[in-house]
């Protein structure tokens, strides 16, 4: 039986100095944001750091995520699907089957219960996929918060399930429609509502992208995905995974079941980014694989941009992973070799996404099967008897509608 | 390092008034109609002229200037046509400083900008995303070009920030009236006033220039009673609709509304 593990402090391993007091994994992070902010981010921080050293904080987060989301969440070998991975056993880390159908729940509760502590009666989001949208509505559901999310218009459309799951939560959502219309202006029409309301409003970031202490506090909130994962493997097999792969739209998946491996040298640690149509295309969003530092979002990190500093327009299949930006610790993990990122393309993720419903039974979120997609890449490379621990992130229920049109599946083709 | 503004309040001072600030994405509409609308502007009764970077990303700017800064990057306009622009105005005898989101700063690389712009006669820049605890490369850039660094507070900022902020400052403290967006506003917020009097009794001395909201002479004569400047953006982009004449008049408007001594609202 593996222990409920929660937000504990979470030193790194390696460099215990990282990051340093206002946010920055070495030259990444930092707070580039309006002045206006500051104040709320500071608020922000003082009482995370009060919270997360409260035990009746830690008891009544652990209490929840026990009781409501369903944690621990189960390891799931999947020996049919590893057929396909050059010999190596594939083990999924199963948060498609927390409540809300992601890992995204991990982080809202946590932040949830901060909203409630700072005495603010309004919480606003961000969401792509709309798997971020739906845990905030339902967090905000279950505390008595009110509840405003922002969602690019053309994800609206792709994502219609969702939308309707949240405004069935209580919530408002409210289609964005500058820009891009997708998850990136969807971020800008959430600062730009903090700023005017950030007296009463929370503004609960979905990833772990965003000014400090976004990033730390987002991590940290998710480093229970990477806990119970690593005493899982250890009861079942007896040892660490060979590698432990992800996929990286902002990072908070990647980020929650890295973070407890930094240490482990013997571990391979591998994000998967999305690449569209292909890297070489420049219709993508492999931010880690093809970017260049820059400022989006009030953070320094890889970003996709143009020689001038506009952020470039991203295309993936995956709106949660359709975004120009990453979160600041992976670009340090990158820069120091820690961590290696790779892309895959559309094809290549909704191959993996009919494979693993095909075999397993199991049908993923199509961000998850770019993880997947990996994992079978990875497996190959390591050949026989390797294991890879897969972060399945989320379920696929909300995908229907897009491989119905992938696949054609209502004309009758299999 | 003495500021390159220090003239412009040095003047309006001893004129009892308040300076005339407006602000314009350049390649709004086209470069060339920015370069003759910031002319326009100055020509009307501007004394210093805000030339915007326009970027994909204006977290802090409401639809009025988000929509202009669409229209600019749609046609093309680039960095180098900002330091054009710059260069036009300065080299007919008129005040420009850059308004900049950082990242187009950091792209171009901070030292090469600060470079550039003060080649281009430039004085200083506005950063809106940028405090100064992230701005070591651009503290030492905007020195060694002798350019002013215009930071800003809001009214959420504490005492400490505000002291920081102001000593990290040359030129004029941006204060942002409202905490909010840009864009024009109805009523002046009464948060500016009691933001200009904890700056000035922070940072006694620094000019003080308050924005976000303004839109025609009577709040600019509202404004001017408690502030050292007047600052004015989505007004004159949306002035720019009736071209040259139009933000010629509304710089016009504004400009006798510095001039008009008016109760400090209550």
């Amino acid at each position: 039986m593996t222990k409920m593990v929660s937000i504990q402090p979470a030193p790194n391993a390696a460099q215990p100095d990282v990051p340093d007091v206002q946010g920055h994994f070495g030259r990444y992070g930092g707070r580039f944001v309006p002045e206006a902010l500051i104040a709320a981010l500071d608020e922000l921080t003082a009482a995370y750091t009060d919270a997360r050293s409260d035990p009746e904080f830690t008891a009544r987060l652990n209490g929840l995520l026990a009781d409501y989301t369903g944690r621990p969440s189960p390891i799931t070998e999947t020996p049919r699907l590893s057929e396909h991975a050059g010999g190596a056993r594939i083990v999924l880390k199963r948060e498609d089957l927390n409540h809300t159908g992601s890992h995204k729940i991990n982080n809202v509760l946590g932040q949830a219960l901060l909203t409630q502590r700072m005495g603010k009666p309004r919480v606003i989001a961000e969401t792509g996929a709309g798997q971020h949208g739906v845990a905030t509505a339902t967090a905000c559901a279950l505390l008595g918060l009110q509840c405003v999310v922002y969602m690019g218009e053309v994800d609206t459309a792709r994502q219609a399930l969702n939308v309707a799951r949240m405004r069935l939560l209580g919530a408002e959502v409210v289609p964005v429609k500058t820009g891009s219309r997708t998850l990136k202006d969807a971020i800008n029409e959430a600062l730009r509502d903090w700023v005017t309301n950030v007296d009463h409003t929370h503004y609960l970031l979905g990833t772990v992208a965003g000014p400090h202490p976004f990033p730390v506090m987002v991590r940290d909130f998710h480093r229970v995905i990477g806990l119970e994962a690593r005493e899982q493997m250890l009861a079942r097999y007896g040892r660490l995974p060979d590698a432990v792969v992800a996929c990286v739209g902002g990072g908070s998946n990647a980020i929650g079941i890295f973070h407890p491996f930094i240490g482990d040298s013997s571990v391979r640690l591998v994000g998967f980014e999305a690449a569209g149509d292909g890297v070489d295309t420049g219709r993508h969003a492999a931010t880690l694989s093809a970017g260049e530092p820059g400022m989006l979002h009030g953070a320094l990190s890889y970003l996709l941009q143009d020689s001038d500093g506009q952020t470039i327009e991203t295309h993936s299949i995956s709106a949660g992973l359709d975004y120009p930006g990453v979160g600041p610790e992976h670009s340090w993990l990158k820069d120091t070799g820690r961590a290696e990122y790779r892309p895959i393309t559309d094809a290549q993720a909704m191959e993996a996404f009919q494979l693993l419903s095909r075999t397993e039974g199991i049908i993923p979120a199509i961000e998850s099967a770019h993880a997947v997609a990996g994992a079978l890449q990875l497996g190959a490379e390591l050949g026989d008897g390797a294991l890879v621990l897969v972060n399945l992130s989320g379920r696929g229920d909300k995908d229907v509608d897009t491989a119905v049109k992938w696949f054609n599946l209502l004309e009758g083709q299999q | 390092m003495t500021s390159r503004l220090a003239p412009l309040f040095g003047a309006c001072a001893a004129e009892h008034r308040a300076a005339l600030i407006g602000y314009l994405p350049a390649g709004f509409p086209t470069v060339d109609g920015s370069r003759a609308l910031l002319r326009a502007m100055l020509d009307g009764g501007c004394d210093l002229v805000e030339v915007g970077v326009p970027y994909s990303d204006p977290v802090l700017d409401g639809p009025t200037i988000q929509a202009a800064a669409d229209t600019a990057l749609r046609g093309g306009a680039r960095m180098r046509d900002v330091l054009a622009v710059v260069e036009s105005i300065a080299g007919s005898g008129g005040r420009a400083v850059v308004m900049t989101y950082w990242n187009p700063v950091h792209r171009y690389g901070v030292d090469a900008f600060a470079r550039d712009l003060a080649a281009a006669g430039g004085l200083g820049v506005i950063t809106p995303d940028l405090i100064p605890d992230e701005a070591q490369d651009w503290l030492g850039a905007a020195q060694s070009h002798a350019l002013d660094r215009i930071f800003l507070v809001a009214p959420s900022s504490t005492d400490q920030r505000i002291a920081a902020t102001a000593a990290a400052t040359r030129g004029f403290l941006y204060a942002s009236s409202v905490m909010g967006v840009t864009g024009a506003r109805d009523v002046v917020s009464r948060a500016a006033g009691t933001l200009v009097s904890r700056v000035r009794e922070l940072a006694p001395g620094l000019p003080v220039g308050v924005g976000l909201g303004v839109r025609n002479g009577a709040q600019a004569a509202e404004v001017a009673a408690f502030a050292d400047a007047v600052i004015v953006g989505s007004a004159f982009v949306t002035a720019a609709a009736d071209g040259e004449a139009g933000v010629h008049a509304l710089a016009a408007d504004l400009a006798t509304g510095v001039r008009r001594t008016a109760p400090q609202p209550a």
